[in-house]
C-alpha cells in the first residue's frame, strides 16, 4: 500500500515512460513538420499533426472516461456531452474572435446570429470575449453538469444500467437542445468558420503545432493526476465503491460523495480535451452531442483496457487510427467493425489489449523451467 | 443567543427526556450530537420491533436489550428474523414501529447506514465481503475510524501510528503474514477473520458478527471462539450462529429467536432444558 501524493505521481516509472513516450513523438512530428522542408520525404504534414492532435484529444476523453467507469464503476454512456461542452465553450470564443471578418461584417453579433436577425449578444455569450474566462467556462460548464446530474443521481442511487441509460438520455436531450436555433448556440451548423486563437492564425503551421504540443501537455498533467488520484486513499475508496458499494457504506462511507468527485472531475478533463479538439478540428456542431459518439468512447476504452489509464489512451489512439485507416478505404463498413471489435473484445479480451499484454508478459516469465520457485508468486489470484 | 428560536429551544431541551436537569449533573461532558452515549444500563435498546414484508412478520414485536461488554449468542431456526434484526441495527431496513436505540440518544430507526456505522456499529456480513482486489492491508486501511471524504482521503496521508494499529489489528486475527495479498486470494476462514479485523479497525461499541465460523476448520473454529470472547468486554458482541456446539463454547447469555420475536433468553443450560426451546429448535439438535 502506497500514499502517493503529487510528487511521487510524477516520478513513479508508469508517468515518466508515459510522459518520455508522448513527448518524444510530439516533438518529433513538429520538429519533422517545422523544420524539414515540404518536398522532403522525411516532412510530416500539417494534415497528419492536426490528425495526432485529434487523436491526443481522444485520448484525454477516454482517460477521463477511464477514471470513471475502470475506476469509479460508473459507465457513462454520455461522456461525449461533456466533451461537447467543453467545444462549444471554445468555440464561442474562437466566435467571437472572428469579429468583422464574417460574411456579414457585423464587429458585434456572430454570423449566424445575424442571420437569425438577433439584434444583441445574449447574456451567455458574454464571457466568450475573453479567453481567460473561457478557460473558466471550460471546465465550468461540464463540471457543473456532472456535478448537478450526478448529484440527482448518485443521492437517488442509480446505478449501473439505469445510470448509462439516463447518461445517454442526457446527451440526446442536450443534442436536440443545440439544434435548435433559438438555444443561441448556431443550431445546425454550429459553430465554425474559426480565424484566430489569442491573435495567431489556426491556419498557421506554427499554431497548429503549438495547439499539438499544448494537447500534450494537457494530457500527461491529467494522466499524472489521475495517477495521484487513483493510488491515494481516494482512489482505494474509489475501487472499493465500484467493487461493494454497499459494503462501503457499512464502513462509514457516503459512496454518493465519491462518485460524484469522481464523475465531477472526469467530465471537466472531458470537457478540456474537447477545448483542444475544436480549434484544431475548426467546427463543433450538435453532431458531437450524439450517442453514437459516446458509446464509441466507452469501446476504445474498452479495447485498451479499464482501470489502467494508460490503456485509455493506448485504445483511444488505436481504434481511432484504425478508423481513419478504414474509412478511407470502406467507409461504409466502419459502423460494423467497431461492433464486431466491441463484441471481440468483451468476449475475449474482457482486461482489452493491456490485459492481454500483461498476460502474455507473465505466461513469459513463468514458462522458462530454471525459475520454478518463482511460480507460487506468480499466482497469488488463485484461491487458496 | 439573539436569535428568537433560543428560547423555545432552551425549554425544550429542558423537557428532552435524556437531558432532565442536565444543568444539575456537573462534571459531565454533555453528549454531542451523533455520538454515543453508553452511561445507560444498556447499549442497545430494541422494542416492540415489528417489520414485515408483504405481510410476513419477519420481526414481530421483538425486544431485546444488549449491556455494554457482553457477549450474547443469538440463535433460531431458519427465518426466525435474524438477519433482519441485524438489518434493522444497522439502518439497512425500517421497522414498521417499534423503537431502536443505541445508547441513550441515538435512535437507529432515523440514522442512515453511514452514520449508524461512525457511531460505533460494525457488522460482519454472513458471506465475507472483503474487497477482493485489495490487498488485506487495504481492506483495513479502507474500514480505519477516521474522516471518510473525499478530500481528506486524497491529501490526508496516512499516519505512522495509524500503521501500527492497522498492523497490531492484522496481527490479532493472525494475517500479519498476508498483509500484502489480494484479499480474494485468501482461504475461506482468512477471509472471515479479515472481515472481523476490518470491524476492529472501525473502533465500534457494538459488534455484529453474522455466522463467523462457516466454512471454517476446526482450529479455525477454535481460534475465532478465543476472538470473540477476547473482544468482549471491550466491545459489546452480538453473535448470530447456527453451530450449537460453537454457541455451547463461547456463550454466556443466549437469546433464542422463533417467528420474529424472543422465544427465550438466559443462560446457555437453562435455555437448553427449556420446553419450548426443544420443541422449535434445539430438539432436532440434541436427538442427533
Amino acid at each position: 500500500m502506497r500514499h502517493s501524493d503529487l510528487k511521487t505521481a510524477l516520478t513513479d516509472r508508469a508517468a515518466k515512460v508515459f510522459i518520455g513516450v508522448l513527448f518524444s513523438a510530439v516533438i518529433l512530428v513538429a520538429l519533422l513538420n517545422l523544420l524539414v522542408p515540404v518536398d522532403s520525404a522525411l516532412h510530416v504534414s500539417s494534415y497528419t499533426v492536426t490528425l495526432l492532435g485529434k487523436y491526443l484529444c481522444y485520448a484525454l476523453l477516454a482517460l477521463a472516461l477511464d477514471l470513471v467507469w475502470g475506476f469509479g464503476g460508473i459507465l457513462s454512456l454520455g461522456h461525449g456531452a461533456f466533451f461537447a461542452l467543453g467545444g462549444y465553450a471554445m468555440g464561442m470564443y474562437l466566435m467571437r474572435q472572428i469579429g468583422d471578418r464574417g460574411v456579414y461584417g457585423n464587429p458585434n453579433l456572430p454570423d449566424f446570429m445575424v442571420f437569425l436577425n438577433w439584434k444583441e449578444l445574449p447574456w451567455y455569450w458574454q464571457a466568450s470575449d475573453h479567453f481567460g474566462l473561457t478557460l473558466l467556462l471550460v471546465g465550468l460548464a461540464p463540471g457543473l453538469l456532472a456535478f448537478v446530474f450526478g448529484w440527482l443521481a448518485f443521492r437517488s442511487r442509480v446505478t449501473g444500467v439505469y445510470l448509462s441509460i439516463i447518461t445517454q438520455a442526457l446527451t440526446y436531450a442536450l443534442m436536440l437542445a443545440f439544434f435548435r436555433n433559438e438555444f443561441g448556440f448556431g443550431g445546425n451548423n454550429g459553430l465554425t468558420d474559426f480565424k484566430d486563437i489569442l491573435g495567431f492564425s489556426l491556419q498557421a503551421d506554427s499554431t497548429r503545432v503549438a495547439l499539438l504540443i499544448a494537447t500534450a501537455l494537457a494530457l500527461a498533467g491529467a494522466f499524472v493526476l489521475c495517477r495521484w488520484i487513483t493510488g491515494s486513499r481516494l482512489g482505494r475508496v474509489t475501487l472499493a465503491v465500484r467493487d461493494g458499494e454497499s459494503r462501503a457504506r457499512f464502513l462509514g462511507y457516503r459512496t454518493e460523495h465519491y462518485k460524484l468527485w469522481i464523475f465531477t472531475l472526469s467530465a471537466v478533463l472531458a470537457g478540456i480535451a474537447g477545448a483542444l479538439y475544436v480549434p484544431q478540428v475548426g467546427i463543433i456542431n450538435p453532431g458531437e452531442f450524439s450517442p453514437l459518439n459516446s458509446i464509441e468512447l466507452v469501446v476504445w476504452v474498452a479495447v485498451g483496457g479499464r482501470a489502467t489509464l494508460y490503456g485509455a489512451v493506448i485504445g483511444a489512439i488505436l481504434v481511432n487510427y484504425g478508423k481513419t485507416v478504414f474509412t478511407g478505404v470502406m467507409p461504409e463498413a466502419w459502423l460494423f467493425a467497431l461492433g464486431g471489435l466491441f463484441v471481440a473484445v468483451t468476449v475475449f479480451l474482457p482486461q482489452g489489449l493491456v490485459g492481454l499484454a500483461s498476460d502474455l508478459l507473465k505466461r513469459k516469465r513463468r514458462t522458462p523451467p530454471t525459475a520454478p520457485q518463482t511460480t507460487n508468486k506468480e499466482s497469488p489470484h488463485e484461491p487458496a | 443567543m439573539s436569535r428568537p428560536d433560543s428560547l423555545p429551544n432552551a425549554v425544550r431541551d429542558t423537557f428532552r427526556r435524556d437531558q432532565v436537569f442536565s444543568p444539575l449533573r456537573s462534571g459531565v461532558r454533555p453528549v454531542q450530537p451523533g455520538e454515543l452515549d453508553a452511561r445507560g444500563k444498556y447499549i442497545l435498546y430494541m422494542e416492540e420491533i415489528t417489520v414485515s414484508f408483504d405481510g410476513f412478520k419477519a420481526l414481530n414485536d421483538l425486544t431485546l436489550y444488549i449491556e455494554p461488554g457482553e457477549l450474547r449468542c443469538i440463535i433460531g431456526p431458519n427465518g426466525a428474523g435474524k438477519s433482519t434484526m441485524m438489518d434493522v441495527i444497522t439502518g439497512k431496513t425500517r421497522p414498521d414501529h417499534g423503537t431502536c436505540y443505541f445508547g441513550q440518544t441515538l435512535d437507529l430507526t432515523r440514522l442512515s447506514e453511514t452514520d449508524i456505522a461512525t457511531a460505533g456499529i460494525g457488522r460482519k456480513f454472513q458471506k465475507p465481503t472483503v474487497f477482493p482486489e485489495h490487498t488485506a492491508l487495504e481492506n483495513l486501511e479502507l474500514a480505519m475510524a477516521g474522516p471518510k471524504g473525499p478530500w481528506q482521503a486524497l491529501l490526508a496521508p496516512i499516519t505512522g501510528e495509524q500503521r501500527d494499529w492497522m498492523a497490531s489489528t492484522l496481527d490479532t486475527v493472525g494475517l500479519l503474514a498476508e498483509r500484502d495479498r489480494p484479499a480474494g486470494a485468501l482461504s475461506h476462514g482468512q477471509k472471515q477473520w479479515l472481515e472481523i479485523a476490518m470491524v476492529l479497525m472501525q473502533k465500534p461499541r457494538l459488534l455484529l458478527v453474522d455466522e463467523p465460523i462457516a466454512g471454517m476448520t476446526r482450529q479455525e473454529v477454535e481460534r475465532t471462539g478465543e476472538l470473540l470472547q477476547s473482544l468482549a468486554g471491550e466491545h459489546s458482541v452480538m453473535v448470530v450462529e447456527h453451530d450449537m456446539e460453537f454457541i455451547r463454547s463461547i456463550a454466556n447469555t443466549v437469546t433464542v429467536l422463533h417467528q420474529g420475536s424472543v422465544l427465550a433468553e438466559g443462560r446457555m443450560q437453562d435455555v437448553q432444558n427449556d420446553a419450548k426451546v426443544i420443541e422449535v429448535y434445539l430438539g432436532e439438535n440434541v436427538e442427533s
